[in-house]
C-alpha cells in the first residue's frame, strides 16, 4: 500500500471535514467535523511516521497529542454547545451570532 | 597577688580607653542614628521616642567619659584619623574624620551628659506636647552636631557642624512656631548668628589661602612655626571670631540669645546655655595658636570679652523675665571665657567652660521647673516657692552660688582662674602673651562683673523662692524625672571644680592643653579673698534689696541708666531702625522700582512679543493644520469602520470560510508562484 493512497484518504477525511465545519447547521455536527479534521492530520502522521520507519515514532506521539487534545476540545465546545442550548433552546449555529457589531 | 591583678586591670582599662578614643568618630554617629531612628520609629513607641534617645544618649555619655579617661592627668594621645571625604581643586583632598585631644576630651562628656539630662528632663517638661517626637529628633540631631563639631580635624568639617547647631537652634527655638513672636524669634537667632558666619567662612578662606589646607592640625602647626605672617594670622583670627562673636552671643551680635529664650526651657538648657553657644569659644581655643599669633588678634578677643561681661550682667539686673535673666548671665559667663582666651589663658578658659555647662544647665532647668509650676515666666509673678518646690529651690541655690563664685562650688575655681591670669597678665608675671594694660582692664571689668552677678542671681532667687507668692496658679514640685537631672547636675555644680584646683600638679589645665606649656599656678589668696568679699557683697546686696520683695523695683532710683538698661541699651532699636529697615526699605524701595520699570517692561515686552507670535502660531497652523490632520485622521477612521463592522457578522461559519479560503490562497502562491 502506497503512501499516496493513505495520504489522499487524509486529504478526503479533511475536505469532508471542512465542509462540514462550513455547511453544517447543528453545532454537534460541526464539532463533529472538526473531529475529522483533527483524525485526518493523525492519518497523516501516522502514515509519515511509517514510511519513514522513524524508530523514535515521532508521528505516533503526535497523534497521541492531538487526541488527547481532541479530546479536550470537544469537551469545552460540548460544554459550551449545552450552555448555549440551556440559554436560547436552540443549538443552530446562525442563531448564535451575538459577537457582532 | 592582688596588687598585680589590679595592674593588669590597669591595664586592660587603658587598653579599652585607647581603642574608644581611636574610634571615636562612634560617639557623633550614634545620636546622627538615633536622629533617624527616632524619627522613623518615634511615633510608634509608648513613650514617643524619648526612651531610644535617652538610652542611646546614655551609651554615648558613658563612651565620651572612657575617651576622657585617657587624658586624666595630662599625656593624652592625639589621634587623628580621616577618610577622605572628596577631593578638590588640584589635588586637594577634603577629609572626615576627628582629631582627638585633650580639649575635645573635654567637649564631648559635656554635651553627652547635658543633653542626657536634658532629655531626661524634658520627658517631664514636655509630657503631652503635640510635637513630642519631632521633639527628641531635633535634640539629638543637636546634639550630633555638636558632637560632628567638636571632633572635627578639618575646618570645613567644623563649619558644617558650626551650621548645623544653627539649623537645630533655629528649629528649636521656633518649636512653638504657632505664636509669631516664637518664629520671628527663631529667625532673628539665626540672621544675627549668620551676621558673624560671613567674616568665619572668609576667615576660613583666608587660612587656606596662606596655608592651603582646611586641616586643624596643620593650620595649627604652620601658624605655630610662623610659617604665616602675623598680618594674615591678625586677619584671620579677627574674621573667625566674628563667627565666634556670632555663635557665643558676643557684643555686638549678642542680640538674639535673649529673644532665643522663646524656646522650650530644657532647649535653652541645652542649647543657649551649655553647649552651643560655648561652640564660639571652643572654636578660639582650638585654633588658639592662630590666636596668640596676633596680639591685635588677642586684644580685640579679650576687650570684646570685657565689654560683652560687663553690659549683659548690667542688663540680667533688671530683667523680670527669669529665662532671660540667665540668658543675660550666659552671655556674660561666655564672656569670661572669651577674655580668659583673649589674655591668653586658654585652659583657664576651657576650664570655665566645663564648669559652667553644669551649673547654667542647672539653673535653666531649675527655672523650667518653676515655669513648669506656675505657667510664667515673669519673677513679679512668682515667689514663697521654697516651701512647695524644695528640691528646685535647693539645686538652683546650689546653681545660684556657683555662678556667684562661693567656695568651694564649681564656678569658684574656674572664675578665679580666668582672674588670676588676667591679673598676671597685667602685672607681667603670667606666661601668656597678652598686653598688660588689658589683663588689668579684663581683671578689673571681672571683678565687678563678678559682683554684679552674684547680685542678680542673688535678686533671682529671692523674687523667685522667698516671700509670699504672687501668681494665680497652684505651685507643686516638679515630677522625679525633672527633678533627677536637677540633683544630678547640682551634684557636678558642686565638684566639678575640684578637677582644677590649683594645688592639683596634673590638674584640669594639663588635661586641656590649651595655651603652650602649663605652669602650675600657685594659689594667690589676696585675689582670691577679693573674688569672695564681692560675691558675698553681691548676694548680701541682693537680699537687703528684695527681701521681702519690694513693691517697686529698687534700681528705678537709678533713673536714666535704669531706663537704659531695660531698653536693652537701646541697641536692639537700634539694629532694626538703623540698620533692617533702612536697608530692608531702600532696597526694597528700589527693587519695587527696578521690578516695575525695568524687569516688567522686558516681561511686558517679551510677553506682548509671545502673545502676538502664539495668536498667528494658533489660528494658522495649530488650527488648519494640526487641527485639520486631527480631525482627518477621526473622520476617516470614523467612516471608515462604520463600512467594514459589517464584516464581524457573528456568523462564526462565514468566518471559518474566509479562514479556509485565506488557507487555499497560501497553497496556491506556495506552490505555484514561490515554488
Amino acid at each position: 500500500m502506497s503512501l499516496a493512497w493513505v495520504l489522499t484518504l487524509g486529504a478526503f477525511l479533511f475536505s469532508v471535514g471542512v465542509y462540514g465545519v462550513l455547511a453544517r447547521k447543528n453545532a454537534v455536527l460541526v464539532l463533529m467535523s472538526i473531529e475529522l479534521m483533527l483524525n485526518s492530520v493523525n492519518i497523516n502522521l501516522i502514515a509519515f511516521n511509517a514510511w519513514f520507519k522513524d524508530s523514535a515514532a515521532v508521528g505516533q506521539i503526535f497523534a497521541l497529542f492531538i487526541i488527547t487534545v481532541a479530546a479536550a476540545e470537544v469537551g469545552v465546545g460540548l460544554a459550551i454547545v449545552l450552555l448555549v442550548f440551556r440559554h436560547r433552546k436552540t443549538i443552530n449555529i446562525d442563531e448564535v451570532d451575538l459577537l457582532k457589531w | 597577688m592582688v596588687a598585680t591583678l589590679f595592674a593588669q586591670e590597669a591595664v586592660a582599662a587603658t587598653h579599652v580607653a585607647n581603642v574608644v578614643t581611636r574610634n571615636a568618630w562612634i560617639i557623633p554617629a550614634i545620636p546622627a542614628i538615633l536622629v533617624v531612628l527616632i524619627w522613623a520609629l518615634g511615633k510608634r513607641l509608648p513613650r514617643g521616642g524619648s526612651e531610644l534617645g535617652i538610652i542611646g544618649m546614655g551609651v554615648a555619655a558613658v563612651l565620651s567619659y572612657i575617651v576622657l579617661a585617657n587624658y586624666i592627668g595630662g599625656n593624652g594621645p592625639l589621634v587623628v584619623k580621616q577618610l577622605q571625604w572628596f577631593p578638590f581643586g588640584i589635588g586637594q583632598k577634603l577629609g572626615l574624620g576627628i582629631r582627638m585631644d585633650g580639649l575635645t576630651a573635654i567637649m564631648l562628656p559635656v554635651v553627652t551628659t547635658v543633653s542626657l539630662m536634658v532629655q531626661i528632663y524634658s520627658t517631664g517638661y514636655m509630657h503631652g506636647e503635640k510635637r513630642y517626637t519631632w521633639y527628641f529628633t531635633a535634640l539629638n540631631l543637636f546634639t550630633a552636631s555638636m558632637l560632628l563639631l567638636v571632633v572635627s580635624n578639618t575646618l570645613l568639617q567644623l563649619l558644617v557642624g558650626w551650621e548645623l547647631v544653627g539649623i537645630c537652634s533655629y528649629l528649636l527655638i521656633g518649636f512653638w512656631w504657632e505664636d509669631k513672636a516664637n518664629s520671628n524669634a527663631a529667625i532673628k537667632a539665626f540672621i544675627t548668628t549668620k551676621t558673624g558666619d560671613i567674616p568665619f567662612l572668609i576667615g576660613i578662606f583666608v587660612l587656606f589661602a596662606s596655608t592651603h589646607t582646611f586641616d586643624i592640625g596643620q593650620i595649627i602647626a604652620k601658624a605655630e612655626a610662623h610659617q604665616i605672617s602675623t598680618l594674615t594670622l591678625s586677619a584671620a583670627a579677627i574674621l573667625l571670631f566674628g563667627g565666634a562673636v556670632g555663635k557665643s552671643a558676643q557684643f555686638p551680635l549678642h542680640v538674639w540669645l535673649p529673644d532665643a529664650m522663646a524656646g522650650p526651657t530644657p532647649v535653652s538648657a541645652l542649647i543657649h546655655a551649655a553647649t552651643m553657644v560655648t561652640a564660639g569659644v571652643f572654636l578660639v581655643a582650638r585654633l588658639f595658636p592662630v590666636f596668640t599669633g596676633s596680639i591685635a588678634a588677642m586684644n580685640v578677643v579679650a576687650i570684646i570679652g570685657a565689654v560683652t561681661m560687663l553690659m549683659a550682667a548690667l542688663l540680667a539686673m533688671v530683667q523680670d523675665d527669669i529665662k532671660r535673666v540667665l540668658a543675660y548671665s550666659t552671655i556674660s559667663q561666655l564672656a569670661y571665657m572669651m577674655a580668659a582666651l583673649g589674655v591668653g589663658a586658654g585652659n583657664a578658659g576651657i576650664f570655665h567652660l566645663f564648669t559652667h555647662a553644669w551649673f547654667k544647665a542647672l539653673l535653666f532647668l531649675g527655672a523650667g521647673s518653676v515655669i513648669h509650676a506656675v505657667h510664667t515666666n515673669n519673677m513679679s509673678e512668682m515667689g514663697g516657692l521654697r516651701k512647695v518646690m524644695p528640691t528646685t529651690y535647693w539645686t538652683f541655690v546650689v546653681g545660684t552660688l556657683a555662678l556667684s563664685g562661693i567656695f568651694p562650688f564649681a564656678g569658684f575655681w574656674s572664675k578665679d582662674e580666668i582672674l588670676t591670669e588676667a591679673f598676671r597678665v597685667g602685672h607681667g608675671t603670667a606666661a601668656a602673651h597678652g598686653t598688660p594694660a588689658v589683663g588689668y582692664v579684663v581683671y578689673g571689668v571681672g571683678v565687678v562683673t563678678a559682683f554684679l552677678t552674684a547680685f542678680y542671681m542673688s535678686r533671682a532667687v529671692h523674687l523667685t523662692f522667698e516671700g509670699e507668692y504672687r501668681g494665680s496658679a497652684h505651685p507643686h514640685e516638679s515630677p522625679r524625672s525633672m527633678t533627677f537631672p536637677l540633683q544630678f547636675l547640682g551634684v557636678l555644680s558642686v565638684v566639678a571644680g575640684f578637677v582644677g584646683i590649683p594645688a592639683w600638679r596634673d590638674g584640669f589645665a594639663s588635661w586641656v592643653g590649651v595655651g603652650g606649656e602649663v605652669k602650675v599656678s600657685s594659689a594667690n589668696f589676696v585675689l582670691i579673698g577679693i573674688s569672695l568679699v564681692v560675691a558675698v557683697a553681691g548676694l548680701y546686696a541682693g537680699r537687703r534689696l528684695y527681701m521681702p520683695a519690694p513693691a517697686t523695683e529698687p534700681l528705678e532710683r537709678l533713673g536714666w541708666f535704669h531706663t537704659l538698661l531695660v531698653n536693652k541699651y537701646y541697641l536692639d532699636d537700634f539694629y532694626m531702625k538703623g540698620i533692617v529697615r533702612p536697608i530692608r526699605d531702600s532696597i526694597s524701595t528700589a527693587m519695587y522700582w527696578l521690578n516695575q520699570n525695568v524687569f516688567d517692561a522686558a516681561v511686558n515686552g517679551a510677553a506682548g512679543v509671545a502673545r502676538a507670535a502664539g495668536r498667528g502660531v494658533y489660528e494658522n497652523i495649530d488650527q488648519k493644520v494640526i487641527d485639520g490632520a486631527v480631525n482627518a485622521v477621526g473622520i476617516g477612521t470614523q467612516d471608515g469602520s462604520r463600512i467594514l463592522r459589517y464584516i464581524q457578522s457573528g456568523d462564526v461559519q462565514r468566518y471559518a470560510a474566509v479562514l479556509f479560503a485565506g488557507v487555499a490562497v497560501l497553497v496556491l502562491l506556495f506552490t505555484l508562484v514561490f515554488r
